[in-house]
Order: structure tokens, then sequence, then C-alpha cells
């Protein structure tokens, strides 16, 4: 019995498409030559001196103690930022799944997972410190302490599960809305307590699902380059070593091996996450919940759960408002009125703040189409089409999401600063426009990736299949039938890839040129240099620019978006 | 329509999937030859799992086959991707392009084809009209009804005028009613175009109405190929007789064999039945089947048999009564008048030689 005949026609098959031939040879390409040439290129590096294969790299970065606290810090700050970010979304999800609340409470929650999407990576770190730094807002003027410190690992632990929970919540939502009442309703009906169901039905159902919100919140944290930048003080972590490590020690091989070991970490949660946890959580929670739930009513659960998730929710509120408010004030810390527009003005006027909005725009607006019909080619291939190196596609695109901003940054260095390979080749893009937006396009793409494959599943497979039946060859079934059905997924995916791209700093800061300034390493250097005033000014239009991106495709979705109306249908 | 009907042509074709469970290899179609006549309306019929849809989607041209080839008319397909392929399906799912209205989704062919506006359009107010959607061209898909939605997945089908038109269970998702409906519909429609159509379903009744031929198939192999009446009165084996219809099957000894018939034995008691087409000797033991609107509760006939469940369904009574060890249901259709049987009753089983079958 062999496969064989069926294999070969399936191949002469393909290769009478030579739209789809050419799609998956330039994807190919892509994906090797920008996400696998960078990460092969560091392990070269860190594992090949001058006498051929070393360990010596190695062992130089591990007998550093510097680099040896930042991995003990790194691991420290991931883990308990995992923790308190899975607790804090369990209580949200929990009391947005099954307590009853008051409307002007679920517009909060709302808002509370609104925010960290449009808002730069580090802004809570700036609010952090204008709020309960030395000279903070609620430190220093309404508690009269003058010496509190915010810089370190607790002010990192803070600002990360304050701008990571939301991703949790989203999820355990998401969830929670799985678990069948009747589980509950039956636990309750043989005489358990309230506690006693969620500690012995909801929250065993939930573990896997706890698991896997841990550790996504702890690879985002210990990939995270923005916030330990800026509120790390003298703790480093990881990424904030290996930057420092190139762009003060100018140590580069040292620096690859450092990546490597960031990137090893990484990668190893990331396994455990998608093909342990992720199975597992799928398998507990599935289908749907038979019907709906009977909320809480009691008021000895409502209203200190209600009070505790509005405090934690105002709180997140009040650290985003800081921001724009901080840019108002005269000095931040002495001089409070009157309220100006003088460091909006000084961003415009003393810090090239038009080229520098015009350059992030730019490359963002390049790169957001591209990663948008990227990200959506790549799903469709996935999930609608069968050939050899579809697993290869899937499996680089997915470990393009476990790979850290500044691993790549390095591995970039690494592999473009003397073209392919050192010979030279491709060497033009270095320091290049077309590096950056190849940058952002990575970063976003398994996002978008993600998305995308999630909307074409819900699309019956026989509607692509039948306009190829009447006629119709890959290209053509693609734009009129694939793309015009996932057009909101499509957008929504633009708009994410834009915000993402114009709010990313990890791994741009590492190759940024000085004939570009981007917003976000703008907003980097002036928190910095402790002029926090113009980061908030700078953070502020950053802001109101991610948040127009939003509005303006949910108003286009409305208005122009096909999946509504399809949707009715079902 | 001008084109000519085609025939399709499978030649020792065969499917092999992968188990995802074990891994192991195994035939989803096994050495599957058909020939089928230009215009004749096909059915492919079998359980879940038998291989008729995989056999659809290789004519189609989405599934590839393992060994052999596929013919339309005289041209080897093989190779062919199914968009280069003269066949159109008409999907389970309807399958309809569902940010199109009804007018576009019936064009998108004919438009891919590049056929001129004005003759885009007659030619689907044509087909619309054959399927009876008339005036109803702009609305959006999701605005029709089950009924409607399949009518414009075939309209759809019909417009390119293809040699031959692939039916996947289609009626499935509609209800009771509107499938007998849609059915006579669908037959109508395929004798009036005069086109070639392959048909593949699980519901016996609608294979029987729809088609010049059956095809049963299981476990990856054709069971039995021919009319429906070849495959309700003279199934080849206990499989396309269970599955095609109600069936009882008695074990008997053959006992005498001559020109105009066969006797058989069953628990001592000796009976004529039909001769079959396969060879019979005296002595070999075999199955006679018997259809039970084809046989009668009686106070005298063939074989005695015992009453144990009687039930009156409305247009039949119903009956299960034992021959020794084998259990016999029986309907008696329209049983106003005639005597009623009680559970517990001694009686007979009485049946004519010519609704026996020997198999």
């Amino acid at each position: 019995m062999a496969r064989s005949q069926s294999a070969a026609l399936d191949r002469k098959k393909l290769l009478a498409d030579p739209v789809m031939v050419t799609t998956i040879v330039v994807l190919i390409t892509f994906l090797t030559l920008f996400i696998l040439y960078p990460l092969a290129i560091l392990l070269v590096d860190s594992f090949y001196g001058e006498g051929g294969f070393t360990l010596d790299i190695f062992k130089r970065v591990l007998e550093m103690k510097t680099f040896r606290t930042a991995i003990t810090n790194t691991l420290k700050v991931g883990f308990l930022v995992g923790i308190l970010s899975a607790a804090l979304g369990l209580l949200f999800a929990y009391v947005e799944v099954y307590v009853r609340v008051g409307r002007g409470v679920g517009g909060l929650f709302k808002v509370v997972s609104m925010l960290p999407v449009v808002s730069p990576p580090f802004v809570l770190s700036l609010s952090m410190i204008m709020l309960f730094g030395k000279a903070g807002l609620i430190t220093r003027f309404l508690l009269g302490i003058y010496d509190n410190s915010v810089y370190g690992f607790w002010g990192i632990v803070v600002v990360q599960t304050l701008t990571f929970f939301p991703v949790c919540y989203m999820m355990l939502k998401g969830l929670l809305k799985n678990v069948d009442p009747s589980l509950e309703e039956a636990a309750r009906d043989m005489g358990a307590g309230r506690m006693k169901v969620f500690t012995s039905v909801t929250l065993p159902l939930l573990l896997p699902g706890l698991g896997n919100a841990f550790l996504v919140t702890f690879i985002e944290s210990i990939a995270d380059f923005a916030n330990p930048m800026i509120i790390g003080g003298s703790y480093d972590t990881l990424a904030t070593t290996i930057y420092l490590q190139i762009t003060g020690a100018y140590d580069k091989e040292g620096a690859a091996a450092m990546a490597i070991v960031l990137l090893t970490i990484t990668l190893l949660m990331f396994a455990v996450q998608k093909y342990y946890l992720e199975k597992k959580t799928a398998a507990t929670l599935t289908g749907k919940a038979s019907r709906a739930r009977m909320l809480i009513e009691d008021r000895s659960v409502t209203i200190p759960l209600t009070v505790l998730c509005s405090l934690a929710a105002i709180f997140v509120i009040m650290m985003y408002i800081c921001v724009p408010i901080g840019a108002l004030f005269p000095t931040w810390g002495y001089k409070f009125t009157p309220l100006t527009f003088k460091w909006f003005k000084q961003v415009f006027t003393r810090y090239k703040g038009f080229k520098a909005f015009k350059d992030s725009f730019v490359l963002s607006l390049i790169s957001a189409p591209i990663t948008a019909l990227l990200s959506m080619i790549i799903s469709y291939l996935v999930v609608k089409r069968k050939f050899r190196s579809k697993g290869f596609i899937e499996a680089v695109s997915m470990l393009a999401m476990a790979v850290p901003g500044t691993v790549l940054g390095v591995g970039y260095i690494r592999g473009f600063s003397g073209g392919l390979f050192r010979t030279g080749l491709l060497q033009g893009i270095y320091g290049s426009a077309a590096i950056l937006i190849i940058v952002f396009v990575v970063r976003s793409l398994p996002t978008g990736t993600r998305s995308g494959i999630s909307a074409l599943r819900q699309i019956d497979k026989s509607i692509e299949e039948s306009a190829y039946d009447m006629g119709a060859d890959s290209f053509k079934v693609f734009m009129t039938v694939t793309l015009p059905l996932i057009k909101d997924s499509f957008l929504s995916g633009l708009v994410t890839a834009f915000v993402r791209s114009i709010t990313a700093i990890s791994a741009i800061i590492l190759l940024v040129t000085p004939q570009f300034l981007l917003i976000t390493v703008q907003i980097n250097e002036f928190a910095e240099k402790g002029a926090y005033s113009v980061a908030c000014a700078f953070a502020t239009i950053l802001i109101l620019i991610t948040y127009g991106a939003v509005l303006l495709m949910n108003l286009f979705i409305r208005f122009f978006g096909t999946s509504r109306k399809i949707r009715e249908d079902s | 329509m001008a084109k000519i009907a085609k025939g399709v042509k499978l030649d020792h074709i065969s499917k092999i999937y992968q188990d995802p469970k074990t891994g192991k290899d195994f035939y989803a179609v096994h050495d599957v030859s058909l020939d089928i006549r230009p215009g004749s309306f096909v059915t492919l019929l079998g359980p879940s799992g038998c291989g008729k849809t995989t056999t659809l989607r290789m004519i189609a041209g989405f599934e590839s086959p393992d060994e052999g080839e596929i013919y339309l008319g005289d041209q080897a397909i093989n190779e062919l991707t199914p968009n280069k392929r003269d066949t159109a399906m008409v999907f389970q799912s309807y399958a309809l392009l569902p940010h199109y209205n009804v007018f576009d989704n019936v064009a998108y062919g004919l438009k891919l084809r590049k056929v001129p506006k004005d003759e885009i359009r007659s030619r689907v107010m044509h087909i619309l009209e054959l399927v009876e959607l008339k005036g109803m061209e702009a609305r959006m898909t999701n605005q029709l009804s089950g009924g409607q939605q399949q009518r414009v997945a075939l309209a759809r089908a019909l417009v390119i005028e293809p040699s031959v038109l692939l039916f996947d269970e289609p009626l499935s998702n509609l209800d009771a009613k509107l499938r007998i409906s849609m059915r006579t519909e669908i037959r109508r429609i395929q004798q009036e175009v005069g086109i070639t159509a392959i048909y593949v379903t699980h519901d016996q009744s609608e294979a029987m109405a729809l088609s010049d031929n059956i095809i049963i198939m299981n476990k990856g192999v054709i069971a039995q190929m021919g009319t429906p009446q070849e495959v309700y009165y003279r199934p080849a084996s206990e499989f396309v007789a269970d599955f095609i219809g109600e069936a009882n099957f008695l074990k008997v000894k053959v006992r005498e064999v001559n020109a105009d018939g066969v006797t058989v034995e069953m628990n001592g008691v000796r009976f004529p039945v039909q001769k079959p087409e396969i060879p019979v000797a005296a002595g070999e033991d075999r199955t006679v089947m018997l259809r039970p609107e084809g046989i009668r509760v009686s106070d005298s006939g063939a074989l005695p048999c015992k009453v144990v469940l009687s039930c009156f369904m409305g247009s039949y009574q119903n009956y299960h009564v034992r021959v020794g060890d084998a259990l016999v249901r029986v309907t008696d259709n329209h049983p106003v008048g005639r005597r009623v049987y009680q559970v517990g009753e001694e009686a007979y089983l009485d049946f004519n030689v010519i609704d026996t079958h020997l198999m």
C-alpha cells in the first residue's frame, strides 16, 4: 500500500498553480531569512570562535556576575508577575462571568481590558514613577513620603502585572464561559457551599487554563524590555542586560550568547504552554455551556468582589490617565498650575517631534498592510490547503511568537550588519527603513496569524472548495472568497499590526539608526533622562494616534464589514 | 443545454488514508471501477465511512487517487485541478458565497469564464427560472430558506453547463418534507437538462427515488451495482439487503435444485424458493431473504411461528414473530378488516415464491 500516486498527483496539481507556488516560495524565503536565519546566526556566533566550535563564549558570559544576576532577576520577576497576573485576571474574569455587577463596573472592565492594547508598553512605568516615585504625586504630596523608591524589583513587578493581567483576564473569561453551569449546580445540589463549589469544581476545571495564563504572562514578562529599562533602575533583567551588552560594552558575541540563553528559556516555556497546557485546557473545557448561568446575587459576595475589582480597575485607569495629565503640568512634582501645553509645544519645536511622529507613522503604516496580508495568507495556507512545506510555515510563524524582541534585534545585528553570512549580500538593508519595516512585520506576524487562523477555521471549507470547483484558481479563491469573508479579521489585523508597530521598542531600539527618529525610542530616551513631562507629552500623542486608529477601524467595520451581515444568518 | 453530457469512468480507483489514531494506512476506497453512462443518474449509497464521498471528491478533483485513473468522457483527468475539470458540485452545506446575493452566486462561475455580461444575465435568469427562484436574484443568501439555498447551489452548478453534476448529500440538511419535494425537483431538472449526475447519499429512499443506477458501497469497496429494483429485490449480500430497506434472513439448507425452482429446509419444514442467478447446489447452507412487506402472518402457510410483538402503526400492523430461533419482522399493510394476531398466538408465515430471495 503506497500513497505515492496521490502524492505525485497532488504535487502536479500544486505546480499547475503558479501563483500558489510563488506565494509558498516567497513565504518560505521570507520566514527563513528573517526569522530562522537571525536565530541561527546567534547560535553560530555563540558556539563558533576563532578555532571552530567552542564553549568559551558561554563560559565567559556565565562567569559575569551581572549576567547570572540578570537570569535570576528575570525568572523571579517573571514568576511573580505570572502568578499575580493570573490571580488578578481570574478575579476579574470570575466577577464578570459569575457575579451580577452594575453596568458601570462592566464598563470599567471593558476599559481596563482595552487600555493595554492601545498604549505603548512603558506607559505604566512612566506613571508609576510619576505617582509613587521620589517626587510622586501620591507618595510625596498625598502621603508626605520623601524617599520612596519605585525603581527595582517591586516596580517592575507592579507595572508588569498591571500591564499583562488583562491578557489573563480575557483568556480566563473565555474559559469560564465554557464551564457548564450544571456541573456547579450539581455540586450545590449535593450540599456544597459556594466556596466549596469554587475550590472543588470551578478551580480544578480551570487549573490548566490558569497554568496557561501564568505561562503566557511569564513569557511576556521575561521578554519585556521597555518596563525594566525605565523602572528597573539598577535591577537588570535579561532583556536589558543584553541591550547594555551591545550598546554599552560593544560585546556582540557575548550578547549573542546571552540572547541564546533568553531564547532557550522562552522557547521551553512556550513549548510547555503550547503543546501541553493548551491541549489540556481544551480537553477539560470544551464545547459550550448548555445554558445561561444563574449569576450570584448574594450581597455578601457581590459587594466585596465588586469593590475589589472596581478599586483595581480604577487604579489601573488612574495610572493611564496620569500620563496625559503629567504632560500638562508646568513642572511635575513642583508646580501643578496653571496647566500648560508647553511640553507638547516643545515636543515639536525643540525635540523634532514632527519627524519622530512622521517616521514612526510612515514606517508603521507601510508595515501594517504587509503584516496583515502576510498573516492572512499564512493562515489561509495553514487552515485551508495541504502541501509539503506547510508544517514548516506553521512552525516558523509559531516560533516567532516565542522569540523576545531583544533576541530578534541582536540576531538582526549579527545577521545583517555584515550582510548575509557576513558576505555583504543584502547588507544594504541594514540601517535602512527596510529592515525596520521587516522587524515590524516579523514582530506582529504571530498575533495576526493566530487571529487569522481562528477566523478562517470558522469558515466552512466547502465554500472555498465550491469556488475552486466553479473554476477559480487559488489566487481568485483567495481574493474573491477568503479575503472578503474575513474582512473584519483582516481589518483588525491591519490595525493591530499598526498599533503594535508604532508602539514597538524592544527589537527596534537595537536596529534604529540616527536617520530615523521613532517615538517609542524618544520616549525611552526622555524617560531615561528624567524628562518625564516631555516623555508624557510624546506618549500622550502616541496613545491618541493608536486610539484613533482603533476607533477608525471600529467605524469602518461597522459600516463596511461583511462578516456581521453573514453572521446574522447563523 | 447546448452541451452534450459526458460519461464518467473509474478504472480501478483506490484511495489510501492514514488512520489519525494508529498512524496506519488503510484503503478508504479500494479498487473501485465504474462506468457511468452519459445522461444517467447514478447514486453512491452507503453508510458513513464507506468511501462514497471520497470517491465523489476524487471525481471532482479535491482528492487524488492512489491507484487507477479517472476518465471524463474519453479524457483522463487525474492530473487536472478541480477548477480545470468540467464538473460542478452541489455541496452538503450548499457552500454559497455568503457575501454575494443570489444572482452573483449563480453568475460566479460564468464571470470566471469571462462570459459577456449580457449572456451572463440571460443565462442566470434562465437557470433561476428553471429552479423556480425567479424574482429572488437580489436576495442575500442568508435571507433564503434551506430549500431555496439548495436551489441556488443547484443553479450555480447547472449554469456553467458542466459535463457532470456531482451531489454530495445535498438534502441532508433539509427537513423531511422538503427533502422529498427537493429530490423530485432534482430528478426533474436533471432529466430536463439531460446531464450526467453522480449523487452521494446514505438515505436509501433518496437513492431509489432518484437513480437510474445505485452503487452500494461498504468499507471502501462496491458491494453491489444495479437498478433500484435489482438491488432491492436481488441484493447480493446481507449487508446490501439490510442497508436498502428492511430485511429478514432465514438460515436454510438447500434440499433440491431443479430447472424451475429450489426447495430449502428450515426447522424440518421444506418450502420452495425462487431460483437465484448465482449457482446453487443441494446440501448447501444458505440464507433466504424476505422483505417484511412480502410476508403475512396467517392461519396457514409455509412456516409455523409465534407472535412476540403486535403493534398497530396506522398504515400497517407491525409484527415480530419467532420462527425457531429466528426473529422475523412482518409489515401487514392496510390491515383494516383483517384478523389481528395477538402476542403469544401461534400462527404461520405465509409468502409467495416470488418474494423469496436465496443468497
